[in-house]
Parts: structure tokens; sequence; C-alpha cells
């Protein structure tokens, strides 16, 4: 048996504590890294320009960064506002249908290949969430902030999860592309594309009933998180009015 | 999960190529840091700026600088500014700043007096995007391709904004200008998130050249079982989940954790069928995917996005689904790959 090199795993065990211990996760990585090319004897300049050059290749990363400028001046003239104003005129609509809805369009056009159509810079902040908490707002009046914050969760998340098991579908996304490549790197041969898209599949469709289930409860929950809180707000109240006015 | 698969094809000019995008972002950051330097009521004025300023170098200076003094030097000053970076960031030198923020009422009228054509400009960025990337993406003009062969997304992306700004500025009173000084409220609401993924992609780097990859491989190889299929697909989905949620992205764990435990004890051990185990496998990984504050773009700007008090608020939702397709998956997984 050849020996049992554990030098290198020392990043993991920085980004672990330093999680654990709740630094700043830009401090977390970067002393993860220096600390790895430590241990393994890396020289330190050439450790600068592997972290130089990394940095740098991966700059596609920051283009969301391009999207602020128009959802910023869009809010500054009341977008938020007129997306929950346009909810309030709609009948029937809850805040669990919005999400649900949002749900199964997001992940049948990911599947289609149509990532960049929203997004939580794009769509989420500006449309999703006003929506979402527009509706709770038409039901039960102005809402508490965490009410509003489990919303607004609730909305970015939704995204999150109708996206990531969509894309896989997609045959020329980049993921499917990469394990297609991996095969064929490692000699397992007769694997198209198209068979790791259709795999996918399944996944797909229980992400989907686990989440609507998920969202079909949070109607319930949302009652009964306000409920609470308006209890809780009543009997302080009456504890603090108990000197006659 | 925004994948780029770097494609060999040769370098063609273009007009929207990426390094006049990341010039353009440069530009954006630089007027932030601008912005930031006159706000005098900012609690951090100058360490924001010098942050931001750091990033946005590696933008605007980048290229310029491998063609001036080669790609060694380059990646050292970047490396550096990366490290001073983490510093600021880490000492908490990084903060909000003071913006003028219009009353409701005020935003009320504003949306009542331009209606529903304030959402025209956000539903063009989507729109033009997807019609640039299926349609226009091959528009040649004279030898100069309009979008970046490689990039054809991010390309279509970036003039989709610069379109909605336009339409936004026809719609609103608002100017592309000042609606760049409005992004700095957001830009500082997202703060260090922004740069996280980034990062993690050079601690992937790191790791590689460290030959991390080997070290896991070899632990996973000690406490293996090779007979017991249905531990062996447990360990594939949960090290997915588990090596991702410390990456922050599961394209870096898969081909560690794929080579590590799938293809000797799966596939040649077991003779599972590849398509599935790879396709369910990765989705795997993006269960950690949800569960994880490393994978910023998703769970930790959101949060900051949405102004939630609690920035772990959106990985604490997730959790439930996460798990549950995770379990759905090993299932999945042992019920589908052996084919006897």
């Amino acid at each position: 048996m050849t020996e049992l090199n554990l030098l290198p795993l020392t990043g993991i065990l920085v980004v672990v504590l330093g999680f654990a211990l709740r630094f700043n996760p830009l401090l977390v990585v970067t002393a993860a890294g220096l600390i790895t090319g430590w241990a393994v004897d890396l020289n330190f300049s050439e450790l600068l320009a592997t972290f130089g050059e990394k940095f740098m290749n991966s700059r596609q990363l920051a283009s969301f960064l391009l999207i602020l400028p128009v959802i910023a001046i869009l809010e500054r003239y009341g977008l938020q506002n007129r997306a929950k104003n346009w909810i309030a005129n709609i009948k029937g609509a809850t805040t669990a249908r919005i999400l649900g809805m949002y749900f199964v369009v997001r992940e049948s056009s990911a599947a289609l290949g149509l990532l960049s159509l929203a997004g939580q810079a794009q769509t989420v902040r500006p449309l999703l969430a006003p929506m979402a908490l527009g509706a709770a707002a038409n039901q039960h009046g102005e809402l508490p902030k965490e009410v509003k914050d489990m919303i607004s969760a609730h909305s970015a998340a939704c995204d999150n999860i109708a996206v990531f098991f969509g894309e896989d579908i997609f045959i020329a996304f980049g993921a499917v592309l990469l394990m297609d490549a991996f095969l064929k790197e490692n000699g397992i041969a007769g694997i198209e594309p198209l068979h790791i898209g259709l795999w996918a599949i399944p996944t797909a469709i229980f992400a989907l009933i686990v989440h609507l289930f998920r969202l079909a409860r949070l109607e319930a929950k949302i009652c009964n998180k306000i409920a609470e809180i308006r209890q809780q707000e009543a009997q302080n109240k009456s504890a603090t009015s108990e000197e006659p006015a | 999960m925004s994948a780029v698969i770097h494609s060999p094809q040769a370098e063609a000019p273009a007009l929207l190529s990426i390094e006049n995008i990341y010039l353009l972002i440069g530009f954006l950051v630089l007027f932030l840091v601008v912005k930031t330097l006159q706000d005098k009521g900012h609690p951090k004025r100058y360490t924001t700026a010098l942050f931001w300023m750091l990033f946005g170098n590696v933008f605007l200076f980048g290229d310029l600088s491998i063609a001036l003094i080669g790609e060694t030097l380059t990646y050292q000053w970047v490396g550096v500014s990366v490290i001073i970076i983490a510093l600021l960031a880490g000492m908490g030198k990084v903060s909000m700043g003071t913006y003028y923020t219009p009353s409701d009422e005020e935003l009320d009228q504003s949306a009542k007096t331009i209606g529903n054509k304030l959402f025209i400009p956000a539903v063009l960025i989507p729109i033009i995007t997807v019609i640039c990337t299926l349609f226009l993406g091959g528009i040649n003009l004279g030898g100069t391709y309009l979008f970046d062969q490689n990039h054809l997304t991010l390309a279509s992306l970036t003039l989709a904004c610069g379109g909605a700004l336009l339409v936004a500025w026809k719609f609103t009173s608002g100017s592309p200008i000042q609606a760049i000084g409005e992004s700095r409220r957001l830009v500082d609401s997202i703060g260090w998130a922004a740069i996280l993924p980034q990062m993690l992609a050079m601690l992937g780097g790191v790791f590689i050249v460290a030959n991390t990859g080997t070290a896991i491989q070899d632990i996973v190889t000690m406490f293996i079982s090779p007979d017991n299929r249905f531990m062996l697909v447990v360990l594939y989905c949960v090290g997915m989940a588990l090596f991702t949620m410390v990456m922050g992205n599961a394209f870096a764990a898969f081909p560690v954790m794929t080579a590590g435990i799938a293809v000797p004890f799966l596939i040649q051990g077991h003779d599972a069928s590849p398509a599935p185990l790879v396709a369910i496998g990765m989705y795997s990984g993006y269960c950690g995917t949800l569960m994880t504050p490393m994978a910023a773009n998703f769970n930790i700007v959101p949060a900051a996005l949405l102004d939630l008090k609690d920035k772990y608020q959106v990985i604490k939702v997730q959790i439930p689904t996460a798990i549950a397709l995770l379990i759905i998956n090993i299932f999945l997984m042992y019920g589908v790959i052996f084919n006897d």
C-alpha cells in the first residue's frame, strides 16, 4: 500500500474550521489556499501566480454586476411597488401559487436551455419576491419583518432549486458536457450527452414534486406565523396598557 | 449554475468580446469607487473604495498588463491584490455607505405615473439575451463578429443590459449615469459575497496543484468495502454533496468523487451503467450546493439582495428540499444503475 499523504487536505480542514468559527469567507478561502500551498511545499511566488491566474480566468463570474444598474434605476422609480400593486388586482393570487407557477416555468425553461431567462438579480429581487410579498400582504395586511424574510427566502430558493434541477436535462449545458468529457477521458465509451440528459429527468420530476409539496404547505405556515406574532404583540400591549390611558 | 466550458475555437475578433466586457465591468466598478469616495457619510469610505478598486483593477488592467509585462508578473500582482482584498473584508473594513432613499409614497406615485412600462426593461433583459444567443449569435460585420463566439450568452447579456438601460432611460426620468450610481446601493449590499465565487475558483486551482483529489481518493479507498453496493452508492452521493459544500461548486467536486469512487468501484467493480450514474451523481452535488454558504452567488448574494436579516436564511429554506432529494437520488441511483 502506498503511503497516505494527508497534507493536501489541510485546506479542506481550514475551510470547515473557518466556517464553524464564522470567520469571513473571503479570509477563510484565501487562508485555505495559502496553507494548502505551504503544506505541500509550493513555492510562494508560484502560489501567488496560481491565485492570480485562477482569479483572472474566472472573471466572467462577476458579470451579474452588469444587470444591477437596470434593476437599480427601475427600483428607484417604483418597480417593486408596481409589482406588488399589480398582484393585488389579481383575484386568487396567493404566495404559494405565485411561487409554484414560477417554479414550473423556471424549471421547464431551464430544461430547454433558457438559463439566462431569470435569476436572483434580474427576476427574484425586482419581480418575484415583491409579487409573493404583495399576495401575502393582500391576504394578511401589513406583514411583520420575520414573515417578509421567510417569503423572500422562499422566492430565492424557488429560483435556485428550479434552475439547478432543470438545467441538466438540456444537453448542451456545461454540466452535461463536463460529464460527457469526463467519461470519454476515463475511457468509458458509448455514452452520448443525450443519455445523460435523459437520466436527469427523474430527479427533475422529484424536485418538482418535493418542492411544490413544500410550497403547498407554505400558505398555512405564513398564517400560523402571523397569528403567533400578532398574539405576542397583543400580549405585550395588554401588559404595557395596564395603566389607564 | 453558470457553467463555462472553454471550447478550443479559434479566436475571432468581436465587438462585444470578452475583453471588452471585462473593461466594461472595470469601468462600472471604477465609477462606484469614485461614488464611494464622494460619499461623505460613509463610515468606511477609504477602505471600501480600496477594496473595490483592487477588484476593478483586475478587470480594467488585467489583459493590458498581460500584454505589457507578461503573464507571470500579472498573475503575481493579481494574487497580491486578492490577498489584500481578503484581508480588508476579513477585518470588517468593507461596509455600506449612505444613499438617497425615496419614500414609499414617492415610489407609489412614480410607479403609478409610469405604470406597467416599468416592467418592460426588466423583461427585455432575458428576451434580448435569448434572441441574440439563439438567432443573432453569428452576426459578422466585415470580418468582425458582433458577439464573442466563445462567450455568446455573456456577450448577449451585456448587449441586453445596455438595451434595457436605454429603454429604462426613456420611460423613467433617470439617466444611465444615475442608474449606475443607484446600483452602488445594490453592490454594497452584496459586498464581499460578490467576490467569493472567484475566490473559490482560485482555491480549486490550488487544490489541483496540490493533488488534493488524490488524497481524498486514498482516504475513500481506506474506508470503503468494495462489495457493499448500497454503501458505495451512499458514499458517492453523500460524498458529492459534502465535497460540493466545501468547494461551493458541484463541478469541482464531480471529477474528484467520480474518479475516486464511481469509476473504480461502481463502473469497473459492479458494471454500473455510466449515464444514470453520473447524471444522478451530479444532481447529488447540487443538493450540496443548496446547503452551503460557499455557493455565494446562489445562497448569500440573494440574502443580501433581498435584505434578509439572517444571511443564511435562503440556505435554511433550501435544506429540507435538498436532503429529501439527496435521499431520493440515493435510492434512484441504487435502483437504476445495476444491470443484473
